[in-house]
């Protein structure tokens, strides 16, 4: 059952440090030009949810499996997910909008998100990994 | 920096080498120019000159506009044109002053007969010994301190002690950079020597004559020209109040002791100070405003007007210390007398010398103490030094640029005498004379070439052109005309001896003012009594003549800060306000087969670049080394060879180019426009259709557009109804469409048709629309779906979509529910809903910018139509919006009337199609935030569908690299766009701002407009995306933070009291207004639409209509009189003082006019005179005058005259022509105009002496 858990969690864990790099490598595209923030944010935002969905599902689980270090390490960003995606104003085309990337940064916050995240999914890896 | 948009967070990316633009081009050709200028006038429409037919010469690795979004990396591609280099050093002759003046037609012809004229100025100088000597001196002294100016320029930014010396300077009120400018001067001295042995003299004269079209011009003539040229080339700048002029006056004559005192120089400058007082001296002697005058010009400069004072300056200049002889020729000639001028000119000339010997050898004294700088500069300026040193290897022609250098004196004598010189005679031959030209021309810039590359050395020229002002003072406005005989005698004495002096007085004669402290809370009129112009960057005349005009390009801090730990300190916006497709009256256009561009970034060349050799120019913005292409060689103006310095393209700082295929991913389309119309029970009722289709059917005619011009009609209900105006219908087909989750195009092909092919049908369709629907039963709108409609109607070309919409969309896609809460209109809490409810329309609307679509929306709702949502269409296709509450045709005939002016105004007004625009700046800024109606398609990319003239855009910056190896930044703003002619042209602006590394520079040179229409645009995206109260407060910490951190750097002042420097002094004021603005104000009943709407207008609006908006302007006009008032075509145009906006100005006695931008009021007291009211009005008195009235009558007395050609004025030059409500004082309309009275009281709102209390309160907490 362990085993299973944690097989299922590694290769969840490998689709989103894959999805990450994604994310990033889309955004890095954007900020050099070679894509413009439309397609970036359309195809940036289909993969907002299967990340959300992905993210909570290794959370819950975790918590199902009762590993609660896990549990609660995941648990932060996997909060931070929904708040972001329920934040989105209305008038927004998604967690990422093409009217605003450019603005104020948000391009760089975001930026700094992916890699963040992409640093957690490499952290979590090697922990399902050597469990 | 708590500025509404948040925290300063560093641009969002980095700079990425922009692609939209061809690949640098290799075709060499020159421009075939035949008889008749290529350049001819560009008003308004575009008068189009030769197409070269080079297409297709260039990469076609480009990024056209077009709706691709899809863009591949590395565009930057480009055919590097491997010409000999000549080894001979032009020097860096970057922005030679005399060249285009005007690139009119005029010019041509003007430019030829100044080139005919100019050798005759070496023989002058060798037969006359008085100059020549001079010159001879001055190049020797030259010589020896060529190095220093370098130095000691560095030694200003870097010595404390200079500091100490300036700190004392300042805290009397004057600027502190009066120490630097002295000692600047000092070193800078040398450099107008070199300049005159080679006459820069003739050129500007030919030039500026013709311009005026009267090429019977003499050479002999040029001293009296100064009076001829000041009046001709200044129409009319306003003149400043005689009380400013005196202050400035004043100012100016402090200026000349003081600060060359300052430094501390050494004795020898003794003689040399008093040389300076004693010019001065008539300068201030003479008629009241020269100063004052020379001051406005530099203020409004910038206007066309300007471009023409600086040449005739540095024309005298010349003309004073070479010139001389032929005046004294002919000495009846001139118009003014010149038998004077010429004696005095050769005693000038005298004294020129010996204060060149006093500069050369003070010189040195400053420098010792900076070595260490030097040598550092020394690296960065690779080219300028390089160039001194080599300039006296063998050169094909040798004689022009080897003055340039300025390093080489015995070239200069033997290239000056050597030219060919066909005497005074003037020259109209239009053959080319490449070698004797540039001699004259050279020397100048040479000067002014140096600061561009790099730091330090940029502000010396300016010094050397100082005498500019001293010029420029005589001649502009109504009022210097007595004054001006005097001058051109004048001038010799105060260009030579003065240079220097002139200059700095003159350059930092606003510095005094915007430095001097003030105790707001103390200073009851801080509103001054005439507008408030933009600040004029402190930088040298040359650059500030060719810098671009304040009305097309701004910046809030005219004074860059170096690195962004002092732009913190200084708790102050950065950002740049734009206005890029404002109509012109004048435009060089530039047909060329290569537009010179960068290679790295990109960037056109401009008038602030650098040559570094005759063949090399070096970016101003990433300072890539360049070729010169062969083509740019050639001066098509002038039809001379071997002068890139003279093209067009590095005179002016705004121009517009024809480009090429190169620019283009398809042909350029035509202008097609539709015209979607509500029809719906609501919007019949309202009646706007009748006035739409009147003026339509007055129009059509006038629509920008050529032969290819397509329209088509939509209007829609609850169904979609579509009209065939096929060419050869007997009479329109209306399509009807009811499908409407569905939307399709019943027939494609006709429903847009060409404007002239059926022009028969679509009057027919226009007659009829407004009767069409009048038994209509349907309250249904399915906007949504109509706009679908439209865009797939549209996306084959691209164009403009007009939707008129006249309630909330009810129906299919998009529609809306009624967000508002009435009972919160004049809640202080909370304002809901600013945002948009649905992302159906910003979708849309980046669809329809994609298919190059613009979609403008004019709302006429009475009650609430959710603007904030339905913006959106326009916001991000770059369309505009029009918002007409509660509109109705005959109940609200005001709204009516607006609505048929500005429709005039929208259909016949200039547009560009397929348009980017791209903003570039100096490496180590970056831009992070854009404000306007567009869509940012990548970092420094904004799509712009359509492009108006009425759009303005603002931009914030970061400073992301210290810019302390750079003196001057650069802005510049491209605009690549189709004209209504199916022309791709690209207009082009770059502005140019020094950066300073003391706080105290930074206050000096805020823009305070600016810096409020920044920071609105800010709170606008504040309150959207936070809330209203947020970016209330916001803005008061703006004040806040700005003025305690300048109360921080002034220590030596009492901190109890709310101190402010001159520049900031009406930012209290202004954050007040932009607190009681529409847009932010909370307490007082506002619409949520029309709270939307005046942050739509604050976002989209160009500054100058928006400070309107902000705080409007109030005079008092029952007491018009000439006084001071300016002539504009035989018109006499009264100028009354502004009135502080508050009650207290109001008298029952007086009539007053407010002009808040869009709509003016005159408030008229009980108490007024009866004969004003009878006089003007043509009522017999107050009580009969009607409550609605909004026109004056046309009556034949003086006063009426008067007030009307007042109100004329200040409508024009104006783009939507305001609507005029006359307010009896005790009419229920009062309260509208009561509202805008911003200095005073609500019941929800600070007085502003109470907001200075406030903002007191919260600097001490």
């Amino acid at each position: 059952m362990e085993a299973v858990v944690f097989v299922f969690s590694l290769l969840d864990c490998c689709a989103l440090i894959f999805l990450s790099v994604y994310f990033i490598i889309t955004l890095s595209d954007l900020e050099c030009d070679y894509i413009n923030a439309r397609s970036c944010c359309s195809k940036l935002n289909k993969w907002v949810i299967p990340e959300l969905i992905g993210h909570t599902i290794v959370t819950v689980l975790m918590l199902i499996s009762l590993h609660w270090f896990i549990f609660l390490l995941n648990l932060p960003v996997a909060t931070w997910n929904i708040y972001r995606f329920i934040m989105v104003p209305s008038g927004n085309m998604g967690v990422f909008d093409p009217t605003e990337i450019h603005n104020r940064g948000q391009l760089k916050s975001h930026m700094k998100e992916a890699m963040i995240k992409l640093g957690f999914h490499l952290l979590c890896f090697f922990m399902y990994l050597y469990r | 920096m708590s500025a509404p948009a948040g925290s300063p967070h560093p641009a969002a990316s980095a700079r990425i080498p922009p692609k939209f633009g061809g690949a640098a081009a290799s075709g060499a050709a020159a421009l075939a120019g035949p008889g008749p200028a290529p350049h001819q006038q560009n008003g308004p429409a575009h008068s189009q000159m030769q197409v070269p037919s080079g297409y297709g010469l260039h990469h076609p690795n480009y990024i056209a506009p077009s709706g691709h979004f899809s863009q591949g990396p590395g565009k930057m591609t480009s055919l590097p044109l491997e010409s000999q280099h000549d080894d001979y050093y032009s020097g860096l002759y970057a922005v030679p002053t005399q060249n285009v003046v005007t690139p009119s037609t005029a010019n041509q012809s003007g430019v030829q007969q100044m080139y005919g004229r100019g050798p005759p100025a070496p023989h002058v100088v060798g037969s006359t010994p008085g100059s020549f000597q001079g010159a001879a001196s001055s190049a020797s002294h030259l010589y020896t301190s060529a190095s220093q100016p370098y130095s000691s320029f560095v030694n200003h930014y870097n010595s404390p002690a200079l500091y100490s010396a300036n700190s004392s300077v300042a805290s009397q009120g004057f600027p502190s950079t009066c120490g630097h400018y002295a000692m600047s001067t000092v070193s800078n001295a040398v450099y107008p020597n070199v300049s005159y042995p080679s006459l820069p003299a003739d050129d500007p004269y030919g030039q500026i004559f013709t311009s005026q079209n009267a090429p019977t011009v003499r050479p002999v003539k040029d001293n009296s020209f100064p009076g001829q040229n000041t009046v001709i080339s200044h129409p009319s700048p306003l003149p400043p109040p005689p009380s400013q002029q005196h202050q400035q006056q004043q100012s100016l004559s402090g200026y000349s002791t003081l600060s060359w005192s300052a430094p501390g120089l050494p004795p020898t400058q003794d003689s040399l100070v008093r040389n300076h007082t004693g010019s001065l001296a008539p300068t201030n002697n003479n008629p009241t405003n020269t100063v004052a005058d020379s001051l406005s010009c530099a203020v409004m400069q910038n206007v066309q007007p300007r471009k023409s004072s600086p040449v005739v300056s540095t024309v005298l200049s010349g003309a004073s210390s070479t010139r001389m002889p032929p005046a004294a020729k002919h000495p009846g000639e001139p118009v003014t007398p010149v038998t004077q001028p010429s004696e005095l000119l050769q005693h000038k000339g005298m004294q020129y010398g010996e204060y060149v010997n006093n500069q050369a050898s003070s010189a040195p004294t400053p420098l010792s103490s900076t070595s260490d700088d030097e040598e550092e500069e020394e690296e960065d300026e690779e080219a300028g030094v390089d160039s001194s040193s080599t300039t006296s290897s063998a050169s094909p022609m040798p004689n022009s640029y080897d003055a340039l250098e300025g390093g080489s004196y015995p070239d200069v004598h033997s290239s000056s005498a050597s030219s060919p010189a066909p005497d005074p005679a003037p020259d109209p031959d239009p053959v080319p004379a490449p070698a004797p030209v540039p001699a004259p021309a050279a020397p100048q810039p040479s000067k002014m070439a140096k600061p561009f590359g790099y730091g330090y050395p940029i502000l010396q020229p300016g010094y050397q052109n100082a005498t500019a002002p001293l010029n420029s003072g005589v001649h502009p406005s109504s009022q210097g005309y007595s004054g001006y005989q005097q001058y051109p005698q004048q001038y010799p004495g105060v260009n030579q001896l003065s240079s220097g002096l002139g200059g700095l007085s003159l350059q930092s004669s606003p510095q005094p003012e915007s430095l001097r402290p003030i105790n707001l809370t103390q200073e009851r009129n801080v509103l001054p009594m005439t507008p408030v112009w933009a600040p004029v960057p402190n930088l040298n005349l040359e650059l500030k003549k060719l810098n671009c005009s304040p009305d097309s390009f701004r910046c809030t801090l005219t004074n860059i800060p170096q690195t962004q730990a002092l732009l913190n300190k200084a708790k102050l916006p950065l950002g740049l306000l734009l206005h890029p497709f404002r109509d012109l009256t004048q435009l060089p256009v530039i047909t060329s087969n290569t537009i010179v561009r960068c290679r790295s970034c990109r960037t056109y060349i401009n008038p602030f670049v650098s040559f570094i050799d005759q063949r090399r120019w070096k970016c101003n913005l990433c300072y890539r080394v360049n070729d010169v292409p062969e083509e740019f060689m050639y001066n098509p103006l002038t039809r001379s060879y071997g002068e890139p310095h003279k093209r067009p393209e590095v005179q002016n700082s705004t121009v517009e180019f024809i480009a090429s295929s190169d620019y283009m991913l398809r042909p350029p389309q035509p202008a097609v426009y539709l015209f979607v119309l509500d029809v719906s029970h609501n919007a019949v009722e309202a009646g706007y259709l009748t006035i739409l289709c009147q003026s339509l059917l007055e129009n059509l005619d006038k629509l920008p557009g050529d032969s290819r011009t397509r329209i088509g009609f939509m209007t829609f209900d609850s169904t979609i109804h579509f009209y065939n105006l096929q060419e050869g219908l007997s009479q329109p087909q209306m399509l009807i469409v009811s499908d409407i989750d569905d939307v399709f195009l019943p027939t494609p092909d006709s429903l847009l048709v060409n404007l002239y092919e059926s022009k028969e049908l679509i009057k027919d369709l226009l007659n009829a629309l407004p009767n069409m629907f009048t038994n209509t039963r349907e309250t249904h709108s399915a906007l949504g779906p109509a706009l679908q409609a439209a865009f797939k109607l549209m996306s084959p070309t691209g164009g403009r979509v007009s939707v008129f919409q006249t309630q909330l969309p009810s129906l299919g896609a998009g529609l809306l529910q009624s967000r508002e809460d009435p009972n919160q209109r004049s809640s202080t809490k909370v304002v809901q809903h600013l945002g948009p409810a649905t992302d159906f329309y910003k979708k849309l609307a980046l669809d329809c910018s994609g298919q190059q679509t613009a979609v403008d929306l004019f709302l006429l709702s009475s009650q609430y139509s959710d603007l904030a949502s339905l913006a959106c269409m326009s916001k991000y296709s770059a369309g505009c919006i029009y918002y007409y509450p509660s509109f109705h045709h005959t109940h609200n005939p005001s709204q009516a009337e607006k609505l048929q002016k500005d429709l005039k105004r929208y259909l016949t007004r200039k547009i560009g199609f397929e348009a980017v625009m791209r903003i570039r700046c100096t490496k180590g800024l970056s831009m992070h935030t854009f404000h306007g109606n567009f869509f940012v398609r990548s970092t420094d990319l904004l799509s712009l569908a359509n492009i108006n003239p009425d759009a303005g855009f603002a931009v914030q910056l970061s400073i992301e690299e210290s810019l302390t190896d750079t003196s001057l930044v650069c802005f510049q703003t491209a605009l690549l766009y189709t004209s209504s002619k199916g022309e791709r042209r690209i207009r082009v602006h770059t502005l140019c701002l020094p950066v300073v590394s003391s706080l105290a520079d930074v206050y000096a040179g805020v823009d305070v407009q600016a810096a409020i229409c920044l920071l609105a645009n800010m709170a606008v995206d504040r309150s959207v995306s936070s809330s209203l109260s947020d970016a209330r407060d916001a803005l008061v910490n703006a004040v806040v933070d700005s003025l305690s951190a300048y109360g921080s750097t002034v220590s030596n002042l009492q901190h109890s009291a709310l101190i402010a420097p001159g520049s900031l002094k009406l930012f209290p004021l202004y954050v007040l207004a932009l607190l009681k603005q529409k847009a932010f104000r909370t307490g007082t009943s506002t619409r949520l639409d029309d709270r939307v709407y005046a942050m739509c207008q604050i976002k989209s609006q160009p500054l100058v209509h928006l400070m309107k908006m902000i705080h409007p302007n109030l005079y008092r006009i029952d007491r018009l009189t000439d006084e001071g008032a300016i002539h504009v075509n035989d018109r006499v145009v009264p100028q009354p003082p502004l009135q502080k906006l508050s009650a207290e100005k109001l008298t029952r006695e007086g009539a007053f006019l407010m002009d808040c931008g869009s709509v003016f009021y005159i408030w008229i007291g009980k108490g007024c005179d009866n004969n004003f009211i009878e006089d003007v009005l043509g009522y017999p008195n107050f009580v009969s005058i009607p409550q609605k009235m909004t026109h004056l009558p046309e009556l034949d007395t003086l006063s009426s005259e008067r007030a009307r050609s007042f109100i004329t004025w200040l409508r024009d030059g104006r783009p939507q022509s305001p609507i005029l409500h006359v307010v009896k004082d005790e009419s229920p309309a009062k309260t509208e105009f009561f509202q805008h009275l911003i200095e005073d009281r609500t019941e929800a709102a600070f007085s502003y002496y109470e907001f200075l209390l406030h903002v007191q309160q919260q600097i001490c907490k």
